[in-house]
């Protein structure tokens, strides 16, 4: 029996604890830990748990038992249609087509081996060995009546034959493609001392898998980067009582997400916790033996660490590569797409028959600006790729706008974080219910005026109201008296680091002079 | 002129309340003649659920605050429950007695209780055999939850004549129709008074000789003041009292009136999961909060703006029956998906009792429909209870062919 959480609805009820205390566990406050695929004879308290649940978050086997008629699929002529990408943005975005009555062919094609599974728990009851690494399926979707291609990468694509190229070299024709690829982790740059026996990365099952086992082995671990992946393996770390050190380039671990002030709450967490917490500085050479097992690691303030494992949580690479020279504007940034989900080519127009969802798509957000945004939250797979499928299957003037604003959540030192809207857009941020000193607040962001996000450690019950004041652009920062409140509001800068988006690696040359022929060209999209 | 709300009230509706529902949505935030706000409609209510601007603590209203009981050393007022407090403070107390009832502290120990309610409904039960007529209330699903949280709070079970007395004023001082609500609340000051003296004796007792009860748990963990101890235990008691008779008895009835469901449950036990938690939409316990609410500034909601200091009311029942919310509301529908109903209210407020509720209920359903033969209503609609906050039949009187062994 498999069972995922949307943990971005759940607000840490507990009934599913106590309805199958023997699946789901809450071992701080609000922070919820499950079993993803559990034996028959638990069976009954899964579904008890899902039945009790208070916001329905529960995501069981076999939901798809209520399908529309066939809609729109027939007026617009779609009789094939394709997913590159089998993991979670793909697999919704293929039930959403047959919940929304497509009938025709579909093709699912994944470059990993096996079923799709969740990555959330990977960092989290995973590297603490409460579950393996092979039991985080995704729920079954037994009446996707879909191909799949496993195993096998897409690696080309042709606009103009509308063909998915394979590696084996076939290729796959389609009416309507749906590019979910995601990202991969981004790699210790320097070859050499990435190969070391002891350098590893943390995105898929198998390395989950394989940082799992070297944990087992007690090493002294080394966490190179404290974005939220960086922290939650230093979470598991010290769960483990394991000596860890995170080093961070900025001043806080959390920074580049929620900003220097709640970045430095992040970083007493983690100290209190027993991290080694190192900042402002970064690593400048991992060092082995002859044997070439990984044994120190420098760092740029001239500090020498000993360390067995040091895992490179330096964020992600999206899954483009593929896309070169077939004429979308995909790079360094992501697949460039509308709110619609339609795919840009390289002259910027959107493409009616191609669409992109999850992890590697970058699209416009008329709620921050419409400033183009790639977001590799859990949520936003789910939502874009119901956005997209929608699309795919439905006449232009039916389709729906991408407008769900972002939310995500991570567990860590047994505090359940939680965000909605986008921290990073803000120039101020203020605690506004709550006690940091407890690590139980909200804080909400603002731009100009304009609430912008919030973020709830171990209060997730109130995010809610915050999405709302989001939604109706009210203003910052929120001044009227509430509950768990015991001053006024004190707004202060938000820190937010400055970023370079990625879209600056684009190298584009325009060509032709007569407006018909007028095309631009992508010379280097910073994919290398 | 008679608002809808007020009609509501009327005990005259008790019995079909439902309805006025239609016509009480009508008006989503409803300002009635007392200055109160009464919120109807699935959206709003759960906006409002988890709306920080929204006070559960009365004292926010002076003329509450402002309540002393007459002086008495022997039963001195006690502090609000905490159901009847803000964040931070109920945030702490709340975690404090949750140590003991559920994660993180003691995730088991709701399921652990199952074999024990086992036993007792399998003795209600037997205690049916040979009679033709029954009342569900009387003979089943008052005494179930009554001797479930004596035996978990470690109240002892011959005591209960006496603060049932107690319970029943408190619970009755939720019902607007009994006063204004400054005399509702003197009275239940002085009557929490009086079972806190009680409670005071056994902590003390519970203190010297500890056993696996609650209270003692709350007594020997020192976590907590006394005083807290005694809201506390005096929350729980009355909560276990009132409410999941009313949800056994509202479902029993309900699947008189659905003999369909009534015919899958007893071929299907694990049916009980659904039919459970479709109750708690279509036929909930609670129709209103007890507590009420106070608005700690303006809220603007649904085109109407709810004045700092306003007193809100929460209709979650009409909430669960909205048809923005739910297709075919007044519908029993066991199959129904996606039911994300109000039965146990939301936010930091949620239910603490729901997953015994939960449990009790599941379990009292599928025994009853398994054993009672031919059960038959005698009475369609049964009496009810006076309140309309807790809302369920004064008796429930069946007419059976007999009783099936236990097994």
């Amino acid at each position: 029996m498999r069972v995922v959480v949307d943990l971005t609805k759940c607000q840490g009820y507990g009934q599913c604890v106590f309805a199958a205390p023997d699946v789901f566990r809450m071992p701080h406050h609000e922070t919820l830990m499950y079993e993803l695929d559990s034996d028959e004879t638990k069976r009954d308290q899964v579904l008890r748990a899902a039945a009790a649940c208070p916001v329905r978050a529960l995501l069981l086997d076999e939901e798809i038992t209520e399908r529309q008629e066939k809609t729109s699929a027939g007026d617009t002529g779609v009789g094939r249609i394709v997913i590159v990408g089998a993991s979670l943005a793909g697999l919704r975005a293929a039930a959403t087509l047959r919940r929304e009555g497509y009938a025709g062919k579909l093709t699912l094609i994944g470059d990993e081996q096996g079923e799709p599974y969740d990555r959330p728990p990977l960092s989290k009851q995973v590297l603490s060995g409460q579950i393996a690494a092979a039991d985080t399926m995704l729920p079954r979707r037994d009446q996707l009546d879909a191909e799949w291609i496993r195993g096998l990468a897409a690696v080309g694509l042709d606009l103009a034959a509308r063909q998915v190229q394979l590696a084996d070299g076939r290729t796959v024709g389609y009416d309507r493609l749906l590019i979910a690829t995601g990202v991969r982790a981004r790699p210790w740059p320097d070859a050499q001392e990435a190969a070391l026996d002891g350098v590893t990365v943390l995105r898929s099952r198998q390395d989950a898998a394989e940082l799992r086992r070297r944990l087992a082995a007690r090493p002294r671990v080394l966490v190179i980067g404290g974005g939220f992946t960086g922290s939650e393996i230093a979470s598991v770390c010290r769960e483990l009582d394991l000596p860890v050190t995170v080093a961070e380039r900025g001043p806080a671990p959390l920074v580049g997400a929620l900003g220097g002030v709640v970045g430095r709450i992040a970083a007493d967490l983690q100290r209190e916790n027993g991290v080694d917490l190192r900042c402002g500085v970064t690593v400048t050479a991992l060092e082995g033996d002859r044997e070439g097992r990984l044994r120190r690691a420098r760092l740029s303030d001239g500090s020498v660490l000993d360390v067995d494992l040091a895992v490179a949580a330096l964020g992600t690479v999206r899954n483009v590569e593929w896309l070169e020279g077939s004429g979308l504007a995909a790079g360094a940034w992501g697949v460039g797409c509308d709110a619609g989900c339609r795919a840009f080519d390289v002259n910027g127009i959107v493409c009616d028959d191609v669409f992109v969802a999850g992890d590697v798509a970058r699209f416009p957000h008329p709620v921050y600006g419409y400033q183009f945004l790639t977001l590799e939250h859990w949520g936003n797979a789910v939502s874009q790729a119901h956005v997209a499928a929608h699309n795919m299957i439905s006449p232009s003037g039916r389709l729906r706008p991408h407008l769900s604003l972002p939310v995500f959540w991570s567990a860590q030192f047994g505090v359940n974080i939680k965000s909605v809207g986008v921290p990073t857009f803000a120039d101020e941020v203020a605690i506004v219910q709550g006690s940091v000193e407890e690590h139980k607040f909200v804080a909400v962001y603002g731009h100009r005026g304009r609430i912008t996000a919030a973020v709830t450690f171990d209060e997730a019950m109130w995010l809610d109201f915050y999405r709302d004041l989001i939604e109706r652009a009210a203003p910052f920062p929120p001044d009227f008296a509430m509950v768990g409140r015991s001053a006024p509001p004190h707004a202060v800068p938000a820190e937010i680091p400055a970023r370079i988006p990625a879209i600056h690696d684009a190298t584009v040359m325009v060509t032709g002079h007569n407006p018909d022929e007028r095309r631009a060209t992508l010379v280097s999209a910073g994919t290398t | 002129m008679t608002t809808t709300y007020e009609t509501f009230l009327d005990y005259a509706n008790r019995a079909d309340p439902y309805a006025l529902f239609p016509e009480l949505r009508r008006t989503p935030v409803a300002r009635q003649p007392d200055g109160s706000y009464v919120v109807s409609t699935y959206r709003e209510i759960v906006s409002l659920l988890h709306d920080p601007r929204v006070s559960s603590d009365l004292r926010n209203l002076p003329e509450i605050a402002n309540i002393r009981i007459s002086p008495d050393d022997a039963a001195p007022q006690l502090p609000p429950e905490f159901i009847r407090r803000d964040p931070p403070d109920h945030d702490r107390l709340r975690a404090m007695v949750m140590k003991h009832f559920g994660p993180p502290g003691a995730p088991g120990r709701v399921a652990g209780m199952e074999p024990r309610m086992r036993e007792i409904i399998t003795e209600l039960i037997d205690g049916l055999v040979g009679r033709s007529r029954i009342d569900i209330v009387d003979d089943f699903a008052y005494p179930l939850p009554v001797t479930v949280i004596c035996e978990l709070l470690g109240v002892p079970r011959p005591d209960e004549p006496l603060f049932h007395k107690w319970s029943q004023i408190a619970v009755g001082t939720n019902d607007p129709t009994t006063g204004t609500i400054v005399e509702r609340n003197q009275l239940r000051f002085e009557t929490l008074a009086k079972l806190g003296q009680y409670l005071n004796g056994l902590a003390d007792a519970h203190q010297r000789e500890p056993g696996d009860d609650l209270l003692s748990a709350l007594v020997t963990d020192g976590e907590m003041a006394r005083p807290d101890v005694l809201s506390t235990a005096a929350l729980l008691l009355i909560a276990g009292h009132e409410t999941t008779v009313n949800l056994i008895a509202n479902g029993m009835l309900t699947l008189l009136r659905h003999p369909h469901v009534l015919e899958r449950l007893r071929q299907d036990p694990g049916y009980a999961v659904n039919v459970v938690e479709e109750l708690l939409r279509y036929e909930p316990p609670i129709h209103m909060p007890g507590p009420r609410r106070t608005a700690l500034a303006d809220i603007e909601i649904a085109g109407t703006t709810i004045p700092k200091g306003s007193v809100i009311v929460l209709v979650l029942a009409s909430g669960n029956r909205d048809p923005e919310r739910f297709p075919d509301p007044d519908r029993f529908d066991p199959d129904r998906r996606d039911n994300q109903h109000l039965g146990f209210g939301g936010g930091i407020h949620y239910c603490f009792g729901a997953p015994l509720a939960r449990l009790e209920t599941r379990l009292a359903l599928t025994e009853l429909t398994r054993r009672l033969v031919g059960p038959r209503l005698v009475a369609d609609p049964p009496p009810y209870r006076h309140t309309p906050n807790l809302r369920g039949p004064l008796h429930l009187l069946l007419d059976i062919d007999g009783v099936l062994p236990a097994h």
